[in-house]
């Protein structure tokens, strides 16, 4: 990746004055290893972990595998022991109120609106930053750490927080973190974003960490087996509300019906499994509409997009156009998804806080409700979401 | 940093006369209480003397008394154990009716449930402002098919007494039998359980000085108790199971010991006066009368009470918040709801509770703290409650 920036150095943060520092801890390697690390550096901490969501909540879609996801006991239970590791306070707080406030209702709404939402942005922002700096606040902890694999850097003259990709491009976060201010920066640290994977776990074993060798789950934590269409008709029957008895068609390129299907909120842009349909060459949903219920496919070539319109835009590193660095329009990379590689586009204001992008080559399933993310080198310049 | 425990209701730490029993019944008695030879006989002889400390302390008879593993299970032993066993109507016809109430512990609470889940009928009785049964609501509920009425000696957060002497006299009158869980009483406050009146009699021997694992049933003679563990003919066929000799004989010597819990009152109070003293926004729920010696429940207006916890342990002082749910994090608790407080309110609370160890300067150590941590809380979130921030 070019690097239109030289690489600033890292935000360095003091651990002199014996100041307190919360661990964001998930019983992963990862924030454990971070525990160990600040430890072993000589910093006061606590560790402690937000409970996000009952597993045990909605039983029609609870599995044996609940057990191991985020917020379960086993991950409360390795915390717990890492801790002991460690040698920190430890406190698990109870969040779940707010967690199904800023990112469950948000998800089920965008989802029964026929967008793909990303319920780990939403996590991440208003839960992992705005709730968990205000926990650490309450404990009289000025900085907090996580296990996130990014980088954050201070622009040596303006003095602005830059965010970075982690050097693990592999294990890179910074799809999910667009979303925070200079405050949440000003106060985070990211340890692991200098690193590799497999540095982190040659550092656990190195620590002789419990939780070493755990593998790590990638599932939305809060919806078992990635199932989300079973999770939202639970949710919503847990809250009364009866599932609507959708259906719809399935219609080609040229509205030709040629399916029925149960609910447009089954499908998600891209998808190719599941349509129920035999036809020649493979196909992929390219659109759906929740209003008039259609469900509309096409071979994968009908999914390449030339750009996208992102909305809600938040400047991260830079604070926008004309900045220095950024011209108008700007030559920026795009990710449109967590594993997409950030393509090439010009990048045009349409407002303030909106943008189009014109991709070099045409995009694979640009999918509204997710996240646009644009990259100058391994600067995270700013987020928005695609419309 | 020195750390202070402020926690007694939760848990007290094992008394050096009852450690030192315990270690030496340990090496001293190697036998099965149940075994007819020398070693078995040992053990038996310290079993019963355990059985006839514990009497003496809640003015019953050492046959009354079974061991138990805790008050969980001496709670679902007396519950199961009559309910399971009563038959309602000729030949059983008529649906079984249990009457608890909404502040009980989660081991009446549940037990309850779980007898609904079995067919019998559950009347969940609700509490007045203070935290105290309702008694009238009690004779409203009282009916023929009623068998069993469970209703706490003191409730666990709040401290509040409930009229255990008048619910006897109302069950004798109608036939029910009455179980009290006096697992936060017995042990700390002078209990006489014939001049309560009740049937049954939870005791837990780790709210006073014993370890954890050990407790006690008091079954009055004469009140048949069906077992709910089946195995051997031990305590009188009541609780299957080799006994624990060591905790058993832990416990007798936590039942003979005096430590004076009445002492603990004046400290409460001024803790208690401490702090409504210096922190504004400061309240106590519940009765100040009618409670527990050492335990006070107060609400802080605006902040959360598992906050403050926190803040309190960082500062050296346990306390607690609500009841743990299984993950260790905090949920607003049952009884301040059903006592009528509004969640938050429920959730601002925080709990206080004494042990004979405790001493002045402890409290005002605690005092100092509470007001630091209080005072730094609403700095940080002046809007309200931590935690209650919405999406942007």
């Amino acid at each position: 990746m070019p690097d239109s920036f030289a690489l600033q150095e890292s935000a360095p943060r003091e651990n002199t004055s014996g100041e307190l520092i919360a661990v964001a801890m998930s019983g992963g390697v990862d924030s454990s290893t971070v525990a160990a690390m600040l430890k072993r550096d000589g910093y006061n901490i606590a560790g402690l972990t937000m409970q996000l969501w009952n597993q045990r909540r909605l039983p029609e879609i609870a599995t044996e595998a609940a057990t191991g996801r985020c917020c379960s006991l086993d991950d409360v239970y390795d915390a717990r022991r890492v801790a002991e590791h460690v040698g920190m306070p430890y406190y698990v707080v109870n969040l779940e109120r707010q967690f199904e406030k800023t990112v469950v209702e948000p998800f089920i709404d965008e989802y029964l609106a026929g967008r793909t939402p990303v319920p780990c942005t939403l996590c991440n922002t208003f839960i992992k930053f705005d709730q968990f700096l205000e926990l650490a606040d309450s404990v009289g902890a000025r900085s907090i750490a996580t296990g996130h694999y990014a980088r954050i850097t201070r622009h040596p003259e303006t003095g602005r927080y830059e965010m970075r990709t982690a050097v693990d491009s592999s294990k890179d976060q910074t799809y999910f973190l667009w979303g925070l201010t200079q405050e949440q920066l000003s106060r985070a640290m990211f340890p692991l974003g200098e690193m590799t994977k497999p540095e982190v776990r040659a550092l656990a074993a190195e620590f002789n960490l419990p939780v070493a060798k755990k593998h790590e789950s990638y599932e939305i934590c809060f919806v078992p087996n990635g199932d989300y269409a079973a999770f939202m008709d639970a949710y919503l029957r847990e809250k009364g509300m009866e599932p609507a008895a959708t259906e719809g068609a399935i219609v080609d390129a040229e509205g030709r019906e040629i399916g029925r299907h149960a609910g447009a909120h089954h499908f998600t842009v891209g998808q190719r499994k599941g349509l129920g349909i035999a036809a020649k060459e493979p196909l992929y949903v390219i659109a759906t509409d929740s209003g008039s219920q259609t469900v509309t496919v096409g071979s994968n070539d009908d999914l390449l997009r030339p750009g996208l319109i992102a909305r809600e835009i938040r400047w991260l590193s830079l604070p926008g156009f004309g900045a220095p660095g950024l011209n108008t329009p700007a030559r920026l990379r795009v990710r449109i998804r967590n594993r997409h590689i950030p393509a090439w586009a010009t990048v045009y204001p349409l407002s303030e806080n909106r943008v189009q992008a014109c991709f070099d080559e045409p995009q694979r399933a640009v999918t509204p409700g997710q996240a646009a993310v644009f990259y100058s080198g391994d600067l995270v310049v700013a987020g928005g979401w695609i419309e | 940093m020195q750390h202070f425990y402020f926690d007694h209701n939760a848990t007290t730490p094992v008394a050096p006369e009852v450690l030192h029993d315990l270690a030496a019944t340990l090496v001293e008695v190697s036998g099965n209480a149940s075994s007819i030879h020398h070693f078995g006989q040992a053990a038996k002889q310290r079993l019963e003397a355990a059985r006839r400390e514990v009497a003496t302390r809640i003015g019953c008879d050492a046959r009354e008394i079974v061991f138990t593993s805790g008050g969980t299970e001496s709670d679902n032993l007396a519950i199961f154990g009559i309910a399971r066993r009563a038959i309602v109507g000729s030949a059983g016809r008529l649906k079984k009716h249990v009457i608890t109430s909404t502040i009980e512990h989660p081991a009446v609470l549940n037990a309850c449930a779980q007898l609904e889940r079995e067919g019998a009928e559950v009347t969940w009785l609700p509490v007045g402002p203070d935290g105290i049964v309702l008694l009238n609501e009690l004779k409203r509920a009282l009916r023929p098919a009623t068998v069993l009425i469970t209703i706490m000696h003191a409730n666990n957060e709040t401290g509040a007494l409930q009229p255990v002497r008048e619910i006897a006299a109302m069950a004798r009158t109608s036939g029910a039998v009455f179980h009290s869980d006096g697992v936060q009483v017995a042990g700390r406050i002078p209990v006489n359980v014939r001049n309560l009146g009740v049937d049954l009699y939870s005791v837990s021997g780790h709210k006073f000085g014993a370890p954890k694992g050990i407790g006690a049933l008091y079954v009055r003679k004469g009140i048949p108790l069906e077992p709910i563990s089946f195995g051997g003919h031990h305590e009188r066929d009541r609780r299957a199971g080799t006994e624990n000799v060591p905790g058993a004989s832990a416990l007798g010597r936590a039942a003979s010991l005096t430590a004076d819990w009445t002492v603990t009152s004046a400290l409460r109070d001024r803790l208690e006066r401490g702090i409504l003293d210096r922190v504004p926004g400061a309240s106590v729920n519940g009765p100040v009368e009618n409670r527990l010696p050492n335990t006070t429940n107060i609400r802080f207006d605006g902040i959360e009470g598992e906050a403050i916890v926190i803040a309190l342990d960082l500062r050296g002082y346990a306390v607690s918040s609500g009841s743990a749910c299984s993950s260790g994090a905090v949920e607003p608790s049952h009884v301040l709801l059903a006592m009528g407080l509004e969640p938050e309110e429920a959730r601002s609370s925080v709990r206080f509770s004494l042990g004979p160890a405790n001493t002045e300067s402890e409290v005002d150590g605690l005092i100092e703290a509470v007001d630091a941590s209080v005072t730094h809380l609403r700095r940080i979130s002046p809007s309200g409650m931590p935690g209650e921030s919405q999406r942007a």
